[in-house]
C-alpha cells in the first residue's frame, strides 16, 4: 500500500500535469508547478476524493505547497 | 405521449466584446481570461435590444425549423432572469410580438439553469396531453448586470437567446429531466434588484460571485448529475452522442466531460465566442450543432446546466 506522501504526489502529478521529479516538498503549486487558482480548487477536490475527507475552504486556502498538502492529509487522516 | 424537439433557433447580438477590448477597461489579459474560462469574446446587446427582441428572433427561427406558425403554439415558456420589467413577463411581451391569440405565456426563473427547468415544465404538459406544441425560450442580457469595473464578472457574461419548439411525438424525444436546487448557496452567486429607497439605487445591484466556491460546487454537482441521468436509463457514457452543456466555463465543461469519459470532440461548445449567456446558452449550443450538422436525428443528447440559486438540471433526449 502506498504511503500518504506517495498518494498525494501522484494526485499532484495527475492534476497539474507535471513530472514526478518536479513535485518536491517545498514546491509551490502556483510559482513552481504552474497552477492557477482553479487548478488548486480541482487539486483540493481530488485530495478530498482520494482521502474521503472534506477540506474546509479556509483550510484549503493554506494548502499552497506540496509539503502543506501532505501535512494536511497526514494530520487529518488519523494515520 | 413523448415530447420531441420539432425545431430550434437562436439569436446573438452583432456587437462583439473581445478580450483585448476588456484589457482596456479593467486589469486583465487575453491569456488570463482564456486560460481560466476558455472565452475569447462575447456578444453584447445594443441599447435597442433586450430579452424580448432576442427571444422573438430565436423563436421565429425555431418555428420556421419546425414548419409551424406562431398561432399553432399552445404555450410559451421563457427562461430568463433579466427582463426589463418585473411584470409583465418576458413571455407575455414575446407572445404579443408573435401572435394575436391568447396563448398562455409565463417566465421561469432558475438563472443559468433556467432553460433546463423550462424544458422540464414543458415536457410535463406534453406528456400529460394538455398541450401539443410548446415554445421554450431561453433569453438573457446578463452583461447588463455586471459592474463594468468588476473584472471577475465582466469577462464572463454575454447576451443572447435560444429557442426550441417542443411537440407531442410518437417516440423518442425527451427521455427524462432531472432538476435540483440548493438555496443554501444563495450568497455565492446572484444579482439583487436595484433598491427604490436607497440614495444610490445601483450600488448593490451588480452581480456578485464567489468564483472559486461556485466552480467547486458546480463541478461536484454536475458530475453527480450526469452520472445519475445515465443511470436512470441504465446507460453508459458510450451511449451519448453529444453533451450539450451550459456554457459557463471551459474548465467546468472539461471536468464534466472527463467524468463521462467523453472526448471534447463530442461536446458542443460555443463558449469561446459567446461567453456565458445564462439561460440562453444550452439552446444556443443545441441549435448551433443542429444547424451545422453535427447533431443528427437519432442522436442521443445529454443537456445540462448549473446556475445561481443554486439550481441545476439535466435532460436526456433522443433527438
Amino acid at each position: 500500500m502506498s504511503t500518504i506522501e506517495e498518494r498525494v504526489k501522484k494526485i499532484i502529478v495527475e492534476q497539474l500535469g507535471v513530472k514526478e521529479e518536479e513535485v518536491k516538498p517545498e514546491a509551490s503549486f502556483e510559482n513552481d508547478l504552474g497552477a492557477d487558482s482553479l487548478d488548486i480548487v480541482e487539486l483540493v477536490m481530488a485530495l478530498e476524493e482520494e482521502f474521503d475527507t472534506e477540506i474546509p475552504d479556509e483550510e484549503a486556502e493554506k494548502i499552497r505547497t506540496v509539503e502543506a498538502a501532505i501535512e494536511y492529509v497526514k494530520s487529518h487522516s488519523g494515520e | 405521449m413523448p415530447s420531441v424537439i420539432a425545431g430550434t433557433g437562436h439569436y446573438l447580438p452583432a456587437q462583439r466584446l473581445t478580450n483585448t477590448m476588456l484589457e482596456q477597461r479593467v486589469e486583465t489579459s487575453h491569456e488570463w481570461i482564456v486560460e481560466r474560462t476558455g472565452i475569447h469574446e462575447r456578444r453584447i446587446a445594443k441599447d435597442s435590444e433586450n430579452t424580448v427582441t432576442m427571444g422573438v428572433a430565436a423563436a421565429r427561427q425555431a418555428l420556421q425549423a419546425a414548419h409551424l406558425h406562431a398561432d399553432d403554439i399552445d404555450l410559451i415558456i421563457v427562461a430568463t432572469t433579466s427582463g426589463d420589467y418585473a411584470f409583465p413577463s418576458v413571455a407575455c411581451e414575446i407572445q404579443a410580438q408573435l401572435t394575436t391569440n391568447s396563448t398562455p405565456a409565463f417566465d421561469v426563473g432558475a438563472a443559468c439553469a433556467g432553460f433546463i427547468f423550462a424544458l422540464s415544465v414543458a415536457d410535463q404538459y406534453i406528456c400529460a396531453g394538455t398541450y401539443r406544441h410548446i415554445l421554450v425560450i431561453g433569453t438573457d442580457v446578463l452583461s447588463r448586470f455586471c459592474n463594468p469595473e468588476d473584472r471577475n464578472t465582466i469577462v464572463l457574461f454575454g447576451d443572447g437567446a435560444g429557442a426550441v419548439v417542443l411537440s407531442a411525438g410518437d417516440e423518442g424525444g425527451i427521455l427524462s429531466t432531472h432538476l435540483y436546487s440548493a438555496g443554501e448557496f444563495a450568497n455565492l452567486l446572484g444579482v439583487k434588484h436595484a433598491s427604490r429607497t436607497s440614495a444610490d439605487p445601483l450600488a448593490e445591484a451588480w452581480m456578485f460571485m464567489q468564483g472559486r466556491e461556485v466552480f467547486k460546487v458546480a463541478v461536484t454537482k454536475l458530475s453527480e448529475l450526469v452520472i445519475e441521468t445515465l443511470a436512470a436509463h441504465q446507460l453508459t457514457p458510450a451511449a451519448i452522442d453529444w453533451l450539450v452543456p451550459h456554457q459557463a466555463n471551459m474548465r467546468i465543461i472539461s471536468a464534466t466531460a472527463k467524468k463521462l469519459e467523453l472526448p471534447l470532440t463530442q461536446v458542443v461548445t460555443t463558449l469561446a465566442y459567446t461567453g456565458n449567456t445564462s439561460a440562453a446558452s444550452v439552446p444556443i449550443a443545441l441549435d448551433t450543432a443542429i444547424r451545422d450538422g453535427r447533431i443528427q436525428r437519432g442522436h442521443k443528447l445529454l443537456l445540462e446546466a448549473f446556475g445561481g440559486g443554486f439550481a441545476w438540471g439535466s435532460a436526456l433526449i433522443d433527438y
